[in-house]
């Protein structure tokens, strides 16, 4: 194998696996080793200069970073990241006097953004220091999107969402609320200089034809346009049973939603294996131990209504088969069809785009499923002036996937304001320093702990399910949040290799408590990785080859399963390893 | 603080033939100066002890003083262990094997412990080929005591502060088989391929076996001049043979060419097969072996490998035809037969 190029920006970001793992590549270990040094409010700004939403996110993220954290394969359970986000939030001190101050001098240029959800709102947090004149339209009645009409308040609090939003639009944003727009022509025709629309996802699926689906229409809703009305408070109460269709986070928040509204039997009926629903091991966890059941593999055949009202629903039984690709075929059981009474169904099957509001005739493409082309670098449209993010560009995601798009189209709209190659994206902010404080003294926490992960608190039962907007995790307590933050590896904290020092004594490939670091003969990738101490079979993580030493062999390390434990940087006697910090930040418009 | 060493290994660390892995064979973590010999040595004696599946509680580790006589703590955490006297560690570990014939003995010294202080000791024990594996970590100085010059240091080495050394250096490898040591090995800490095959082979051989093992002291004896440092010792290492150690399950599969190697059968039915690199020297013959030494000397190399090996004589406990049985597993019945049986014997003498 060649050497590896550390130089290359990704090589060490992909060390640090959380931070690659999350859309928006916020510097998980920098803020975690923040929150054990109790600097709350320097956590939540290195979150909030990534992620835009500490608060939110810490409560509601997906968090891709989590399967992608080391532990899971040192040991198993990941580091709690996201509750940790909270922890910063939380506790935090004045986060508004390290936070851009407006009002910022006008650059001339003005933006329309179309929706007020995570992504716009990113938008205009990175353009609004540059001194653009942002205005945002939303038909609801405040900004936050989904975030606001969908997830529910025991979930993320109206304050904790307003305190986030409003660090935003506070930015002096020109705000047009209960403002649907109905034309995309009428505002480019306003001589915007840039057009954002982060419109979302906003329709739910139905499943029209579907018999006793018309008679029954009284009796059924659309998950999302209920949770919206459950959240504006059109909607008060539910029925005793209710049938939530579904197996995602939609009919989760359904689910949970209906028991703090009246309903005392609440099933959640899904097509899918338990195992494959889409929603997260939490959500379920959450929802049964809120006593809603779960009917996994029912495939729904009829709305049974009697003298005009619904009594309940049929459905068939069916198993899950893989073929050889692992694509899974669901097929009858031939056991007889389950009839399932509800007073109520909630149709939780997932979500659409649509666009009916964009005139097709300008020059803005829309591909055979109705979505609208745009680049997946620059966010671009073919419609110069109009850029896409979150839900709208390329279907449904999360909040933290919306986030990163609008950095992205940020930078874009900014780039194409002036009238610079969209192409060329900024390079990342990157910084590599030594933690050597003395003999066996770096100025990070190298110990590595064997705790397991710690389980984050929650209000009781009998009090939650009264109150539909009392929040259910309580958060870390800070005694816990400190031990919590203590399982994270550093894996930001770098070995970094310098090879003329190397005397070949070997004492770093001994000392390694994981067998990461072999010096052997090299060999091209496969086989090398086969000769390892451990052969690294795990084909995700890179191997870390150096030049050819002294005796004409090389050292390799496995990042695999490295516990930046910085063992191998004390037993070498010439430094040729050295635990450096590497500092990544993706480049916001804002910075440019 | 890092010098704690965590607790988590490899998820796919390799077990042996007795379900364990590598780290049921590790000691505390090394206190030793970064970079010393003496680790690499301590950690191919892990590797040699994973690889052949001993219990470690069948392993007991005898030294005396000296930075390579505290490395037992750092190896083998699971055995038995006797951190002796400046120079005694033969004493200890012959009275060990009179008491326990069944343990495999790692006795662990230095150059100084051994060819200064510890001499006579040496001597003897080679003269009775006790059966257990000696190792000197040699790194041509007393690390322990600051670096002075050690016996093992050749003339006109140089030291750390720049003095030359003036005396002629005692080869141990030499002398071990001018006593009639029967298996007599040398080494380098920095070559683990080597290293471990031997201890591997030296575990097997039932008579004294001689690790001499050139381990660079990086704090005292590393630097340019001396003639046991990294670089020196990489220089001027010429292997005599590579090693496979074949124990007695497996099936042999290397190929053999009697003209290149040689094939030696231990007592317990395991084979060496040594690949000659040079081809001037038998490892059965005493004289041969001798003669490529002394002529290395001249030409400035230091010989490594198996240099010489005789499984035909008898070790201590065959000379002395003791018990099969181990000294104590015996109970206070058959050690004690009594007034009766010793009153028998009394009168035998009269
Ligand atoms: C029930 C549910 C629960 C969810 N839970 C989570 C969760 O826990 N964590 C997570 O990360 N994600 C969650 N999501 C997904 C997440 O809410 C979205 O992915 C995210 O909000 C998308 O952000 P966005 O900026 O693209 O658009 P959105 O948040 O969808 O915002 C779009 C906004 O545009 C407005 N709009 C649309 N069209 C127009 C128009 N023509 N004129 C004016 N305004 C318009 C809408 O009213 C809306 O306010 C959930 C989604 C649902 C449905
Ligand atoms: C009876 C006695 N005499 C002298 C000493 C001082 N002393 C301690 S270690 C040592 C030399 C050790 O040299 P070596 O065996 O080569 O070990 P190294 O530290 O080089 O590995 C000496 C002389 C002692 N501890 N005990
Ligand atoms: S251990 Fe810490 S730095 Fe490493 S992946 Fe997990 S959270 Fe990130
Ligand atoms: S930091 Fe060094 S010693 Fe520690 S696990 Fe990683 S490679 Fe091994
Ligand atoms: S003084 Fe020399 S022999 Fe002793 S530990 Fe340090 S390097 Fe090793
Ligand atoms: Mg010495």
């Amino acid at each position: 194998m060649k050497p590896t190029n550390t130089q290359d920006p990704e090589y060490y970001h992909k060390v640090v696996d959380c931070q690659y793992a999350c859309p928006a590549h916020t510097p998980v270990p920098e803020y975690i080793r923040l929150i054990a040094a109790e600097k709350y409010t320097e956590a939540y700004m290195v979150n909030w200069e990534s992620n835009v939403f500490p608060g939110i996110l810490g409560r509601t993220c997906d968090r891709p970073c989590e399967p992608a954290c080391r532990r899971v394969r040192v040991e198993e359970e990941p580091v709690a990241i996201c509750r940790l986000k909270r922890v910063a939030a939380d506790n935090k001190g004045d986060v508004r006097q390290h936070m851009p101050q407006g009002p910022f001098p006008s650059n001339g240029k003005r933006i329309a953004l179309i929706g007020g959800g995570p992504a716009s709102l990113t938008v205009a947090r990175d353009l609004a220091p540059l001194g653009y004149e942002i205005h945002l339209f939303d038909e609801q009645i405040a900004g936050g999107g989904m975030m606001r009409s969908q997830i529910p308040s025991f979930r993320l609090p109206e304050k904790v969402l307003n305190e986030e939003v409003n660090y935003i639009l506070d930015l002096g944003i020109h705000t047009q609320f209960l403002t649907y727009v109905d034309s995309l022509k009428e505002i480019i025709a306003k001589d915007y200089d840039a057009v954002f629309v982060g419109t979302g996802a906003p329709r739910g699926r139905d499943l029209p034809n579907l018999p006793g689906r018309k008679e029954a229409d009284a009796f059924v809703h659309i998950g999302i346009e209920w949770l919206a009305s459950v959240a504006f408070e059109h909607t008060q109460s539910i029925s005793k049973k209710v049938i939530v269709l579904g197996g995602g986070n939609t009919a989760m928040d359904c689910c949970r939603t209906s028991r703090r509204l009246g309903g005392k039997e609440v099933k959640v009926v899904v097509r899918s294996p338990f195992s494959d629903m889409k929603a997260s091991p939490w959500e379920k966890e959450d929802a049964i131990h809120e006593d809603i059941q779960i009917f996994d593999n029912h495939v729904p055949l009829s709305f049974e209504v009697k003298n005009g009202k619904l009594i309940g629903m049929m459905f068939q039984k069916v198993k899950a088969v893989y073929d050889a690709k692992g694509k899974r075929q669901l097929l009858p059981t031939g056991e007889p069809d389950a009839f399932i009474e509800a007073d109520e169904v909630l149709i939780a099957i997932g979500q659409e785009n649509t666009f009916p509001w964009i005139e097709r005739n300008l020059g803005l493409d829309f591909d055979q499923w109705g979505m609208p082309v745009v680049d997946r670098t620059t966010f671009q449209s073919t419609h110069p002036k109009v850029f896409f993010g979150g839900d709208a560009a390329f279907g449904p995601e999360n909040v933290i996937t919306a986030v990163a798009h609008g950095h992205q189209a940020a930078v874009s709209m900014h780039l194409y304001c002036e009238g610079k190659d969209l192409k060329k994206r900024p390079s990342p902010y990157t910084n590599l320093i030594s933690q050597k404080m003395g003999i066996h003294e770096w100025s990070y926490d190298s110990p590595v702990t064997i705790d397991q992960r710690f389980v984050v608190p929650q209000a009781r039962k009998s009090i939650t399910l009264k109150d539909r907007k009392k929040e259910v995790e309580l958060g870390f307590d800070v005694p816990t949040a400190f031990k919590e933050a203590q399982r994270c590896l550093n894996c930001d904290v770098q070995t970094v290799f310098t090879e003329n020092r190397c005397i070949e004594c070997d004492a770093c490939m001994d000392v390694c408590p994981t067998s990461c670091i072999t010096f052997t003969t090299n060999a091209e990738e496969p086989e090398l990785r086969e000769k390892l101490l451990v052969p690294a079979l795990n084909t995700q993580q890179d191997l870390l080859v150096s030049a050819e030493l002294k005796t004409g062999r090389v050292m390799v390390k496995d990042e695999d399963v490295c516990l930046h434990c910085g063992l191998c940087a004390e037993r070498c006697p010439t430094s040729a390893w050295d635990m450096q910090k590497y500092f990544y930040s993706v480049t916001k418009a804002h910075s440019l | 603080m890092s010098y704690i060493k965590p607790l988590f290994r490899h998820p796919k660390l390799p077990k042996n033939k007795i379900g364990y892995t590598l780290k049921e064979y590790e000691g505390s973590l090394s206190t030793l100066c970064a970079g010393c010999g003496h680790d690499s040595i301590s950690a191919a004696i892990v590797q040699a002890c994973f690889e052949m599946s001993v219990e470690p509680h069948h392993v007991a580790k005898i030294s005396g003083i000296g930075c390579s006589s505290k490395t037992p703590t750092y190896f083998l955490g699971n055995s038995h262990g006797f951190n002796s006297v400046h120079g005694r560690m033969p004493s200890i570990a012959t009275g060990a094997s009179m008491a326990n014939k069944d343990m495999v003995y790692f006795g662990v010294s230095g150059d100084g412990d051994t060819a200064s202080i510890g001499m006579g000791q040496f001597v003897h024990v080679i003269r009775r080929n006790l059966n257990m594996v000696y190792i000197v970590m040699n790194n041509g100085c007393y690390g322990l005591t600051k670096g002075q010059d050690s016996a093992t240091a050749d003339q006109g080495s140089k030291s750390k502060a720049g003095s030359i050394n003036p005396f002629q250096a005692i080869d141990l490898a030499s002398l071990a088989i001018e006593l009639g040591a029967s298996f007599v090995a040398q080494s380098f800490s920095g070559d683990k391929q080597q290293l471990v095959p031997l201890i591997k082979a030296a575990m097997h051989h039932k008579g004294f076996a001689f690790l001499n093992v050139i381990s660079p002291c990086v704090t005292f004896n590393n630097n340019p001049g001396s003639t046991k440092s990294y670089d020196y010792v990489r220089q001027h290492m010429q292997t005599v043979s590579t090693l496979d150690f074949v124990p007695e399950s497996k099936q042999i599969t290397a190929s053999y060419d009697p003209g290149k190697s040689t094939r030696v059968a231990l007592h317990d039915g395991s084979l060496i097969q040594l690949n000659k690199l040079a081809t001037d020297w038998n490892p059965e013959n005493r004289i041969s072996v001798v003669n490529a030494l002394q002529e290395a000397r001249i030409r400035n190399e230091i010989l490594t490998g198996l240099l010489y090996v005789n499984t035909e004589w008898k070790d201590l406990h065959g000379t002395l035809n003791t018990a099969d049985k181990p000294l104590n597993t015996y109970s206070e019945k058959e050690l004690c037969p009594g007034a009766k049986k010793l009153e028998e014997i009394n009168r035998a003498y009269r």
